[in-house]
């Protein structure tokens, strides 16, 4: 039963790591580019519903519709002032921009909130308590379930959007051949400034969840970052479903590893991603050529 | 046409190289212990650079992961010492264990390209750090200090590890100078400008990477030596922290990927910083963190790069530089139109 | 009336020169095809009038407007489309919403979805197939009608019968002959000689970046169109660099 229950917490914990993916699988499907501050995005999300929490004393869910137009602005922002050059200028000079932002806005975060530990738990109402015991071992939490019907909703929205929208057309015209694209009479930029905005904003709404589900400080980012792109890769890059498929694997991965040893949590998802990344890439190929 | 290697320039400051090198072998010499300790961390900086250079701007490989060596190079000097053998040896030891280990690691890795392979490496660091955290015998998560070192006076210790840095420095900077002036130098050129191109032209580009990523496994590991050495404790949260990344990151963009010259003024640079902002503190990371995203848009050849190209200076002869004879030839290849 | 304008223009990639101070004009309801060899330069002059190549000098002006600086984007909304070499569908989206994609919101006319594929029955019932499916001919009928969606003024089109059958090319030509027949105006690049000369009112060759040959279609014999298309003997107009 213990099993059962580590599931199901594995499935919703995997729901979390989807939705913090989501944002992350957007840019990569749109743009081919890995964006390594978006973790710091997320809990800039999370510090900006705090903050509204703080002021206000209103729900987080309040705060969340408060914070996700200006993460939108901000994504928009962050597209046109840094990424849109950035993708100008070769493979690796995204990845080398958006480092850079993710030691700025950790470093902001901790001179603006000091290294606290935070958490939005305590604004979220009955959802940070409410349970059903449905036996002695297996409970199932109010907040997991919600978490993993908001990723469901979050992934068949978008997929509606791609599938059945002119903007969503445009979108995967741009993402499979932006040349052409222009050709037609798309913006490309435009088109990535959307998708810049769409990814940060629901990068927030990870850093939301995050933050109810336990705790976060400024330098939490990274770590938020690696589970994401863990989830994006196990899944399949560039294929949305796949990365809520991947994020759920990697949750298990997670809680049955955290079964044999609580140490063995995090370490059971790490090598799950790598053994992923070893069948992907590297599949009976495994020769050493030593070089002249 | 023709091309050429040496300028009288480059002729003149590799001769001067190795006076430099004699000159900061007398000084544990001269000065107090503490500016020797902080001469090596320099020392340090300047191996760090030059290797994430060799990765980053030779291979096209950005690894976010390089602390996984920097970890075992001071976390295996800790467990050979732990075993009896004499705390240089087991530096010795540490060091060619990172560079073993970088051979199967890159077997994984260089299958990735880009982001895979820069956030593959930072889960590489992670699994192994999270595996020294797990070892009871190595401090687990709270750290351990390399006690086998008392044996030794504090005066002759700093001094030791000094000329060790330098020795390891001059090494791996001969090291990169020599493969780059090989006829592997030329290919990895060819792998940076082109990979696919390189690699329908038949240079082995696979091969040419292994050779990089084993090298910066070896100075990685042989920087951690050093800072164990240099610090006597060590800790898993700052040795295999992705600040070591960061701090390669800034030096190789602000001082010039790609380029011999450039991550030595970066190292140089970073140093002179942390000198003089030595409380450090989040506003010193901001800028940090500001310059090197400013730099990668802006200035992609970093400053040395620039002043390369501003001034036509070349100190290493790494490079070919083709002189153009006075009447101007035009190639009558054409774009595919 | 002038509908587009290239002056003195210049396109580079790297250091190679692909177009060479080229200059010539195209009136309002012209046919003109572009000739050349290979690497002539031909598609890099296409791509640059579209916007999709940043020139590295001169100008190109559309209806009296400079649109050198335009992205390809707004050139498309002004009335310029591109029907590009290899086609270039969106291999993951229907037919339909290729086409659909492709309608730009301030161009109205005749063209939309339904009177595509009344002029390409052949795409009727594949609507709903991914792009990548079909098979070239159908690709091409996609690739016209896709940039018919934006109701242009100018229509450019690179080497349409590229990869197809010669039954598949007759087919395409035909539809072509009733877009044309609507007064539209065309530049097309055609390597075959014979059916450019068919087709087009007037003729441009162009040889190493230059044009060396430009008349009615009518006017040129063929030897001298392929002694130009092949640089051989002198052509004042720029054999010069070699």
């Amino acid at each position: 039963m213990t099993l059962v229950n580590a599931i199901v917490q594995g499935i919703f914990l995997g729901a979390f790591y989807a939705v913090l993916a989501c944002g992350l699988s957007i840019m990569f499907g749109v743009m081919r580019i890995i964006n390594l501050a978006h973790g710091d995005v997320a809990v800039l999300g999370a510090y900006l519903a705090f903050v509204v929490v703080e002021r206000t004393g209103a729900s987080v869910f309040v705060a969340f519709a408060v914070a996700f137009p200006v993460m939108l602005a901000l994504g928009y922002i962050l597209q046109v002032t840094v990424l849109e050059r950035s993708l100008k200028a070769g493979i690796l000079t995204p990845l080398l921009a958006t480092f850079g932002l993710s030691i700025v806005i950790q470093n902001l975060l901790l001179i603006a909130f000091s290294p606290d530990v935070r958490s939005l738990g305590g604004a979220a109402g009955v959802f940070t308590t409410a349970s059903w015991q449905v036996t002695g071992e297996l409970s199932i939490s109010a907040l997991g379930v919600l978490i993993l019907v908001v990723a469901v909703i979050l992934f068949g929205a978008l997929q509606l959007f791609l599938s059945y929208t002119p903007a969503g057309w445009a979108m995967r015209a741009t993402a499979e051949d932006a040349d052409a694209a222009e050709l037609v009479g798309i913006d490309s930029r435009a088109v990535y400034a959307r998708a810049t905005a769409i990814a940060v904003a629901i990068a927030s709404l990870g850093g939301l969840f995050l933050g109810i589900r336990s705790a976060f400080d400024p330098a939490s980012g990274p770590t938020q970052l690696i589970f994401a792109f863990e989830a994006v890769v196990i899944g399949g890059m560039g294929s949305l479903w796949g990365t809520l498929v991947g994020g759920i694997a990697l949750g298990l991965a997670q809680t049955l590893g955290a079964q044999l040893h609580p140490e063995f949590s995090v370490l059971a998802g790490h090598l799950l991603f790598l053994a992923v990344l070893i069948a992907r890439f590297g599949g009976g190929r495994l020769t050493l050529r030593v070089a002249r | 046409m023709k091309v050429q290697r040496w300028t009288r320039t480059s002729r003149l400051f590799t001769a001067g190289t190795g006076g430099v090198a004699l000159a900061l072998a007398s000084v544990p010499l001269i000065f107090d212990p503490d500016v020797v300790q902080k001469l090596t961390n320099l020392l340090i900086l300047v191996i760090l650079a030059a290797m994430w250079n060799a990765l980053a701007g030779y291979g096209g490989l950005l690894s976010v992961g390089q602390q996984a060596f920097i970890g075992i190079g001071a976390y295996g000097t800790v467990f050979f010492a732990g075993m009896g053998v004499s705390p240089y040896v087991a530096m010795l030891l540490a060091m060619v264990l990172a560079g073993a280990v970088s051979v199967p690691i890159s077997l994984l890795a260089l299958r990735l390209r880009a982001a895979q392979f820069a956030i593959g490496m930072w889960v590489i660091a992670e699994v192994i750090s999270i595996l020294v955290r797990l070892d009871k015998n190595l401090g687990a998560g709270t750290g351990i200090s390399l006690i086998q070192m008392n044996q030794f006076a504090p005066n002759f210790r700093q001094a030791y590890t000094f000329w060790m840095a330098l020795g390891f420095t001059v090494l791996f900077l001969a090291a990169l100078f020599f493969l780059l002036r090989s006829s592997l130098g030329a290919s990895l050129q060819a792998i940076r400008d082109d990979e696919d191109a390189a690699r329908s032209l038949g240079v082995r580009v696979a091969s040419r990477k292994r050779l990089l990523f084993v090298l910066a496994g070896f100075g990685c590991g042989a920087a951690g030596v050093l800072v164990v050495a240099n610090t006597l404790f060590i800790e898993p949260g700052s040795v295999f922290s992705v600040q070591w990344s960061a701090y390669m990151i800034f030096m190789v963009l602000v001082g010039g990927l790609g380029t011999f010259e450039g991550p030595i003024l970066g190292a140089i640079l970073l140093f002179a910083i942390q000198t003089i902002f030595t409380q450090g503190g989040p506003w010193y990371l901001v800028g940090l963190g500001a310059t090197a995203a400013l730099v990668a848009l802006v200035l992609p050849r970093g400053l040395w790069g620039t002043i390369e190209e501003r001034l036509g200076l070349r100190l290493m002869p790494v490079g070919y530089r083709v002189v153009a004879p006075e009447t101007k030839t035009e190639t009558k290849v054409q774009a595919s139109a | 009336m002038t509908l587009l304008k290239v002056d003195q223009l210049d396109c580079r990639y790297g250091l190679l020169q692909a177009v060479r101070g080229v200059s010539f004009e195209v009136a309002q309801g012209e046919i003109v095809a572009l000739i050349g060899a290979n690497g002539a330069g031909k598609t890099t002059l296409l791509r640059a009038i579209a916007g999709a190549h940043r020139p590295h000098a001169g100008s190109v002006s559309f209806d009296g407007a400079d649109v050198t600086r335009l992205p390809a984007h707004r050139r498309v909304s002004l009335g310029i489309a591109l029907v590009p070499e290899g086609r270039r569908l969106f291999p993951s989206l229907t037919v339909e919403e290729n086409l659909r994609v492709a309608a730009v919101g301030n161009r109205r006319g005749r063209w939309n979805v339904q009177a595509v594929l009344d002029v390409f029955p052949l795409l009727q019932p594949r609507r709903k197939m991914p792009a990548a499916n079909l098979s070239g001919g159908e690709q091409q009928a996609v690739a016209i009608g896709r940039a018919l969606m934006s109701n242009p003024r100018l229509l450019l089109l690179d080497e349409v019968s590229l990869g197809l059958a010669p039954v598949v090319v007759d087919a395409v030509y035909r539809s072509l002959a009733n877009v044309i027949s609507e007064g539209a105006t065309v530049l097309l690049v055609e390597q075959d000689l014979t059916r450019a000369l068919r087709v087009a009112g007037r003729v441009i060759c162009m040889l190493e970046g230059h044009v060396v040959l430009e008349g009615a279609a009518q006017s040129l014999d063929r030897d001298r169109v392929v002694h130009a298309y092949f640089g051989l003997g002198g052509h004042a107009a720029g054999g010069a660099s070699a």
